[in-house]
């Protein structure tokens, strides 16, 4: 009888923790056909599912907004909260305090993260609360929403000609000044981007910060719309998963390293997506502040993952908690004895 | 010397530099309620003192700087000057050190007055500064300079009071409200507290954190719980909900402007079931109000906290024990009932020094609730996350990571059925709200019970809850004494009310809610419980300058609307 253990043939078709890819779905999107944010919720579930997590190890959060439902659209096998506008990293970090674990992912949009979330999203950038945090951001990029988000361009147009007068944010620049150490862009049509960007933020112990650009089909009714039709029409050569066939088809984009990509996007305006190259280094600092605004100078978003850090310590780290999850630990072990009240008592005396 | 005794500080809202009043109040009957006459005035601040000597009534005490030329304005007091700068001289050449060992200089002057025995008040000086020998030392001297300039310089004729030893402080504590809370909390085993700095509330999470580290810190140096100083009041209330969501028994403190910050988490809290504590060491409002001052104005902002239909259970604590042991309770009921639990503490009772009795060990096991496990899963088959299984309107959870299919479920604000499933159905959305009126309602008999006293042939009475209890209960000394008058009393220790509150009303022929809040809150809500035929038997006593009330005031109170009643 050999001594050494094999490891056991995985089955075919599941993960080396043994889950189907069908373990890590959620229920049917209620979005609009061809949302960005169905794209990002697919490759989090391959993500998860090829890195190899367990679902009911998740905890998934998400604010208010369309990207915050999306929760219910993966890992049904997951607790999920949707909590209140712009809230969600008090709630994450509360999470995590509770039962460090746990795995968890929140999903914010750009209203719910840089708007009325501004002030949370700070703070928990500065504390590295290990967790993803994924922007789905469908901000104004020269399109004609009703309302700008505050990650609009300056100068972009609304339909009805008012123009955007305040600076757009950069959550990703913004991230790396306040300490954030894992900092990535994407695109939510970029599968193989998203997915490898997904692992390695599975991977890394803090705050992996996803700002993805998640284009909206919805934003204006009028006849325009059928623009839009045409337009997915026009540019079939740019889908290369054709999953979806709605009346919006998904955009999605695969362009190599370090190269741009235009990216026409369904109300007919532009963005241009840059990749960093091969020889871009992430953990340098000054670097990726500079390569940012480098791509902002030229209208360019550039994508990847822009910043990593893997040598500060997390919120859970500088606690100095116990590893067990601070929820469950029985009464023995978290009510001093009646010892310890007499001692206080006497010393009150 | 045993003498029951209380101190209030009465400070402005300022760092350093405006003037700040200490009452100490000491009685052989031991009411400590705050009393609106002083009898002796030490008067040590240029700015206030002219105002104080006036407002004395005659043959009163006053011990003051000598320089102040206090003794010009009134003829009929008692006036001790003291020259303490010059004195100080005599202890000390640093004159940084000279300006507070003044204070120790009087100490020793009105210990003398009073004839406070001296080896008690060494005894006391030497506990107050363990350990510092240099400050012991130093202290001593003045304590001794006092009590001699004193001894060879006045007559004490005129000193109309005296101390003498008793027996009713043996084995006292002396604790305020805040650190009270504390331990409640660390000995019901919260695991996350969350915070953010405001006035009257600090002290209980800066308490909270000082005993955990001695207490809470296991053999390998890691804590067995999370202290988090948040960035407002929302991320704080927010840590604690989602704390709560996890599994963990967790609580945020803070006040009335927190509270309105709060609100928009507290009604998640509420609709989607997760247990939260939150004190709310309340002051004086509204908006920034007076922060050093003390009120009972957020009992509305409690109990209906959130908008849409809400109501949330409210614990009253009116001593530093209740806040102690409602403070353990908190925790109970709010995994019990998968809902916010609100404290409701004030400044006076949070932020001064109260005498009590040791507080009790609490014997019993930590109820957490309807928690499913694994294991009951695995029995069970499968759990409605917002059914009612047991008829009490409370339903089942799980929390996140428990490892079997049929756990995980989707928490959300908006509209939801049974199963957790989001739903807009008119059906789903009044049976859901219909089950939380009713878990609303079960509440009634976990919650803090009322101490209830029929007085032998009272036909008004008292109710009041929190720190006017001690107001109360010498009034009712007082109208016992000086008017003859028998008054029952009704003490509310929570919200909601037990069905004792008609049984008290249909018992008396009026009933007086007493509180220190301007639009009768309180009353509010007795109104509202009441049936129709009972509510002209209501009536309201509002004290709420911001000063704690005291029992003349109630007293006379009283007294003016029952002659009103009779004509």
């Amino acid at each position: 009888m050999s001594t050494t253990m094999q490891p056991p043939t995985p089955l075919k078709h599941t993960n080396r923790l043994g889950y189907t890819l069908a373990d890590y779905k959620g229920g049917d999107s209620t979005l609009c056909a061809g949302c960005g944010h169905d794209a990002i919720t697919a490759q989090i579930i391959k993500a998860f599912y090829e890195y190899g997590v367990e679902p009911y190890r998740v905890a998934k959060l998400s604010g208010i907004g369309c990207s915050s439902k999306t929760p219910a659209y993966f890992l049904s096998h997951a607790h999920g909260f949707n909590g209140v506008h712009g809230r969600m990293p008090a709630l994450a970090t509360g999470v995590m305090l509770a039962n460090q674990t746990l795995i968890s992912i929140g999903v914010s949009g750009d209203g719910d993260t840089a708007s009325i979330g501004m002030g949370q999203f700070v703070h928990l950038l500065r504390r590295n609360v290990p967790m993803i945090y994924i922007i789905e951001n469908n901000g104004v990029y020269g399109l004609t929403k009703g309302q700008f988000s505050a990650t609009a361009d300056l100068g972009s147009k609304s339909k009805s000609g008012v123009s955007n007068d305040l600076p757009a944010i950069d959550v990703c620049a913004m991230a790396i000044e306040l300490g954030c150490n894992f900092v990535a862009r994407s695109f939510a049509g970029d599968v193989k981007q998203m997915i490898a960007l997904l692992k390695a933020g599975l991977g890394h112990r803090g705050t992996a910060l996803f700002d993805v650009i998640s284009p909206c089909v919805t934003f204006n009714n009028h006849e325009g719309s059928t623009k839009s039709y045409k337009y997915a029409k026009d540019h079939e050569e740019l889908l290369h998963d054709i999953s979806y066939v709605p009346f919006f088809e998904q955009i999605t984009v695969d362009y190599p390293d370090g190269e741009a990509k235009d990216v026409e996007l369904h109300d007919g305006s532009h963005i241009r997506l840059r990749k960093t190259d091969k020889g871009y280094d992430p953990t340098n600092k000054t670097e990726a502040l500079n390569s940012l605004r480098k791509c902002q100078e030229s209208n360019e978003f550039l994508t990847g993952l822009i910043y990593i850090n893997e040598q500060n310590p997390d919120f859970l780290t500088l606690l100095n908690t116990v590893d067990a999850p601070l929820a469950t630990l029985p009464q023995e072990r978290v009510q001093p004895n009646e010892e310890a009240l007499r001692e206080i008592m006497a010393d009150l005396m | 010397m045993g003498i029951p005794v209380s101190g209030k500080n009465l400070f402005p809202s300022n760092i350093a530099g405006l003037p700040t009043w200490f009452t100490i109040r000491a009685n052989k009957d031991g009411w400590i309620a705050r009393r609106k006459e002083i009898d002796f005035l030490i008067a040590m601040n240029a700015e206030t003192a002219r105002e104080d000597v006036l407002n004395l009534d005659p043959n009163r005490i006053v011990v003051y700087e000598e320089t102040l030329k206090l003794n010009q304005y009134r003829k009929d007091l008692s006036f001790f000057p003291v020259p303490f700068a010059k004195l100080a001289t005599q202890i000390t050449p640093d004159s940084r050190l000279r300006k507070l060992l003044a204070n120790m200089i009087y100490v020793g002057v009105v210990g003398e007055l009073l004839e406070i025995d001296p080896n008690e008040m060494d005894l006391a000086l030497t506990k107050q500064f363990k350990g510092k020998a240099k400050a012991v030392a130093l202290n001593k001297t003045a304590l001794d300079i006092g009590r001699k300039f004193a001894a060879e310089n006045f007559d004490k004729t005129s000193v109309i009071y005296k101390t003498q030893r008793m027996n009713a402080t043996k084995g006292k504590i002396i604790i305020d409200g805040n650190a009270a809370g504390a331990l409640g909390c660390m000995f019901a085993g919260v695991t996350v507290a969350t915070w953010y700095p405001i006035t009257p509330s600090s002290s209980l999470c800066e308490r909270l954190s000082d005993y955990m580290k001695d207490y809470r810190i296991e053999k390998d140096g890691k804590a067995n719980f999370a202290i988090v100083q948040a960035e407002d009041e929302l991320a704080a209330v927010g840590m604690a909900i989602g704390a709560g969501w996890a599994g963990a028994r967790s609580v945020t403190s803070t006040a009335g402007p927190g509270i309105s910050l709060m609100q928009e988490f507290i009604g998640l809290a509420y609709y989607a079931e997760i247990p939260v504590v939150i004190f709310d060491i309340t002051r004086v409002g509204p908006s920034t109000g007076l922060p050093t001052r003390t009120q009972q104005s957020d009992i509305l902002s409690m109990v209906y906290c959130s908008h849409g239909d809400t109501k949330h259970i409210v614990l009253l604590p009116a001593s530093v024990e209740e806040c102690f042991s409602m403070g353990y309770d908190a925790f109970d009921l709010s995994e019990r009932f998968q809902t916010p639990v609100f404290v409701m503490s004030d400044l006076d009772l949070g932020m001064n020094n109260w005498m009590s009795d040791p507080f009790v060990y609490p014997k019993k096991k930590f109820d957490r609730g309807k928690v499913l496990s694994a294991e009951d899963l695995k029995r069970l088959g499968s759990f409605q996350r917002y059914g009612d299984v047991d008829g009490d309107g409370i339903p089942y959870r799980t929390l996140p990571g428990t490892n079997h299919p049929a756990a995980a479920y989707f928490t959300r604000g908006s509209g939801h059925n049974e199963n957790a499933v989001y739903s807009e159905r008119p059906d789903d959305y009044k049976r859901n709200m219909d089950r939380l009126n009713h878990k609303y309602e079960t509440s009634r008999t976990y919650v803090p019970q009322p101490e209830v006293n029929d007085a032998k042939g009272a036909r008004v009475g008292f109710l009041a809850f929190g720190t006017t209890h001690w107001a109360i209960i010498e009034s009712l000394d007082q109208l016992k004494r000086e008017y003859d008058m028998p008054v029952s009393y009704y003490r509310l220790r929570a919200l909601p009310f037990t069905k004792d509150l008609v049984e008290f009303f249909e018992r008396h022929d009026r009933v007086y809610v007493v509180e220190q809040n301007r639009d009768g809150q309180m009353a509010m809500l007795v109104k509202l419980e009441l049936p129709a035929e009972l509510i002209s038997k209501l009536r309201n006593i509002r004290h709420y300058s911001g000063i704690p009330i005291d029992a003349r005031f109630v007293t006379d109170e009283l007294i003016a609307a029952e002659k009103g009643e009779q004509n």
